[in-house]
């Protein structure tokens, strides 16, 4: 009789926290403010926002997770919708931005409004938001921080960039040139603009190469690393250790590539199911937790032996995605304090 | 009194206002939290620098051209707001005249030279957008004290939105259609040659014309930028198609010179309302734009029957 009473008790302890932390949120509602759809990326962050609400709607854990995207990709008619939000008297706003600065106006009527706003990815400056952003620096110098495990000799590095004059592009190559100011042996003896696009790098790299003496590895922004591997056979010189950025088409290759030859690289990049993370940082702060405003997107790093179980999540055509749960957003909150 | 309330004419005049109407009443029924002064202020607060650049473009196609800069336009007005009118009130003041007086040189252009304004704007509307970008490179700036002061000015009974747009609607109103002037302006589009043989100049009419679209368009920059608090070279490029859409849709005509300020004003509310009116129905936003341009088509098919029925007669 004791030995049941005491499990009662002990189940009603262990149930209590979770139900306690449950039962503030269940009645709040969070909407989703996103400017773009028009690619694989934003289509597959819709939909983890949509699997993973509608569980925690499911669950009881909010009232509603509803995603609105405009129509076009426009400030005034993003900061319109978001007025519109705060009309439907949603709890919490979550906002990938078209503008960093533009919609400031409206992220501050919504936080008068009593609103909790999240910015993620497309962040927002108003100081009353939440913002969630993406180190992209920290990618690049992690590139050549694996190199510099894998290769402890160094050697000549091939540098494929993104789209000249975007933010990203110059985030990401001043990591990885900061990497190999830090590590010692690496030298970046070329580089080209690859636009993120697997027809762009090929070209580009196979422009290149001629010019260019043995490469130990190239250093990728994502998108690139599938038409550079493809320069590289076509000239028919060896394949480089080449990091991926975990598209569809760059796993498949590195997975051919493994199993014919036991072929090591890594992937990094940034999943698109960020959206979810910032939708349970959200509910953590309608929960009444103390928050930092300023919190970092980690990447998902796939390596050698998580390279099937991650390729086959992936669609064909689109990236590798991650769903985040609420003990994941606690970690990244964990991790910024 | 039913019949003067049945004729084509006072319902062609009352189409703009009867729609608008129409569509308030609809998202107070959707959405009853838009019944208050916060929600109207909400609802409309961004409808007011569309409602000017709505304006500026009637100016223009008052004189039988059209502006396809506009929106470009007012993002250089908003990029000059947020830098130099800021930190450099003299300087800002002084480039936003200047805007003024090219827009002014636009119309003596394309009047002198006999040119199609729909070229010459398309092409001002890549200088306007390279010019924003020099000025205000990436996002940002600050907006000026003042101007975010009047933008979120707490009015009594009504929110500041709507006093404003009223009294733009009722001062163009006065100086295009009841003052002296203002009929050989509108007769300047309608009716050129007659006009000109009546001894007018065109090009004054038309340098006019150009400047006050150039300074509405200003007005729209800077309440713009007075709700976002910054500015986005790219801010405001919708707002050509929507300021176009505004002047047909507030009864005003493409053939020049049939125009209709107060409609304008009125189409520009439509507009933005309808936009709303969607987001509250939940529709999937790939529809969105498909249902704007069906409320449009209805609003448009509903004059096209009055117009009809008035040539019955």
């Amino acid at each position: 009789m004791s030995k049941v009473l005491t499990t009662a008790v002990l189940a009603v302890g262990l149930a209590l926290p979770a139900t306690a932390a449950i039962a503030d949120t269940a009645d709040k509602r969070i909407a989703l403010s996103n400017n773009y759809a028009g690619n694989s990326w934003r289509q597959a962050m819709l939909k983890s926002w949509g699997k993973v609400g509608d569980q925690a709607v499911a669950d009881g854990v909010i009232a509603a997770a509803d995603a609105f995207t405009t129509a076009e990709n426009q400030v005034t008619e993003q900061a319109a919708q978001i007025q519109n939000l705060i009309l439907q008297g949603y709890d919490a706003i979550v906002i990938n931005a078209a503008s960093p600065d533009a919609l400031n106006g409206a992220v501050k009527e919504a936080c008068d409004a009593g609103i909790t706003v999240v910015s993620f990815d497309g962040i927002v400056t108003e100081p009353c938001a939440w913002r969630i952003a993406v180190d992209f620096k920290q990618m690049g110098k992690d590139e050549v921080l694996y190199l510099s495990e894998k290769v402890p000799n160094g050697g000549a590095l091939l540098e494929i960039r993104g789209l000249a004059g975007v933010f990203v592009d110059d985030e990401i190559s001043a990591g990885i040139h900061e990497g190999v100011a830090e590590t010692s042996g690496f030298e970046v003896v070329g580089s080209v603009h690859g636009d993120w696009a697997q027809d762009v790098s090929q070209k580009a790299v196979a422009g290149i190469l001629p010019s260019l003496p043995e490469i130990t590895a190239v250093v990728t922004q994502g998108g690139d690393g599938f038409g550079a591997a493809q320069a590289f056979k076509a000239a028919g010189r060896p394949i480089p250790l080449i990091i991926m950025g975990n598209r569809h088409d760059e796993l498949t290759w590195w997975k051919e590539q493994k199993d014919a030859s036991g072929y090591e690289t890594m992937s990094v990049s940034i999943a698109p199911g960020v959206s979810t993370l910032a939708m349970w940082v959200a509910q953590q702060i309608l929960d009444g937790q103390d928050i930092p405003k300023d919190l970092t997107v980690p990447f998902l790093r796939i390596d050698q032996d998580n390279l099937e179980e991650n390729l086959a999540n992936t669609e064909v055509g689109g990236v590798a995605n991650v769903e985040y749960t609420l003990e994941d957003a606690q970690a990244v909150v964990n991790a910024a304090r | 009194m039913i019949a003067t309330l049945l004729s084509p004419r006072f319902l062609r005049n009352a189409l703009p206002a009867l729609s608008l109407t129409v569509l308030l009443l609809a998202i107070f029924q959707l959405q009853p939290r838009t019944m208050s002064y916060f929600g109207l202020n909400l609802l409309l607060n961004l409808a007011l620098p569309i409602a000017f650049a709505t304006i500026a473009q009637m100016c223009i196609i008052t004189v039988n051209d059209l502006d396809l800069g506009i929106g470009s336009y007012v993002g250089l007005v908003a990029a000059i707001g947020a830098t130099w009118l800021n930190e450099t009130p003299l300087l800002g003041v002084a480039a936003l005249l200047g805007c003024i007086l090219i827009y002014a040189a636009l119309g003596a252009l394309i009047h002198l030279r006999n040119l199609p304004s729909i070229v010459v704007t398309l092409g001002m509307s890549f200088v306007w957008l390279g010019m924003a970008l020099l000025v205000l490179p990436t996002p940002g700036g600050t907006v000026p004290g003042w101007i975010r002061a009047i933008m979120t000015l707490k009015t009594p009974f009504l929110p500041f939105t709507i006093y404003a747009a009223v009294a733009v609607g009722v001062i163009v109103h006065f100086g295009l259609m009841r003052s002296a002037y203002g009929t050989v302006l509108r007769g300047a589009g309608g009716n050129p040659r007659s006009v000109a043989r009546a001894g007018w100049s065109l090009l004054r009419t038309k340098v006019t014309m150009f400047a006050l679209a150039g300074f509405f368009g200003m007005l729209s920059g800077l309440s713009l930028i007075g709700l976002t608090t910054s500015a986005d070279a790219n801010i405001a490029l919708r707002y050509t198609l929507l300021s176009i859409a505004g002047v047909i849709l507030g009864g005003g005509e493409f053939v020049g010179g049939r125009i209709s300020p107060i409609g304008a004003v009125i189409g520009a509310m439509t507009l933005t309302l309808a936009a709303s009116f969607l987001t509250f129905l939940r529709l999937p936003p790939d529809w969105q734009i498909g249902a704007q341009g069906g409320i449009l088509i209805v609003v448009l098919a509903f004059r096209a029957v009055i117009n009809r029925a008035e040539a019955r007669r």
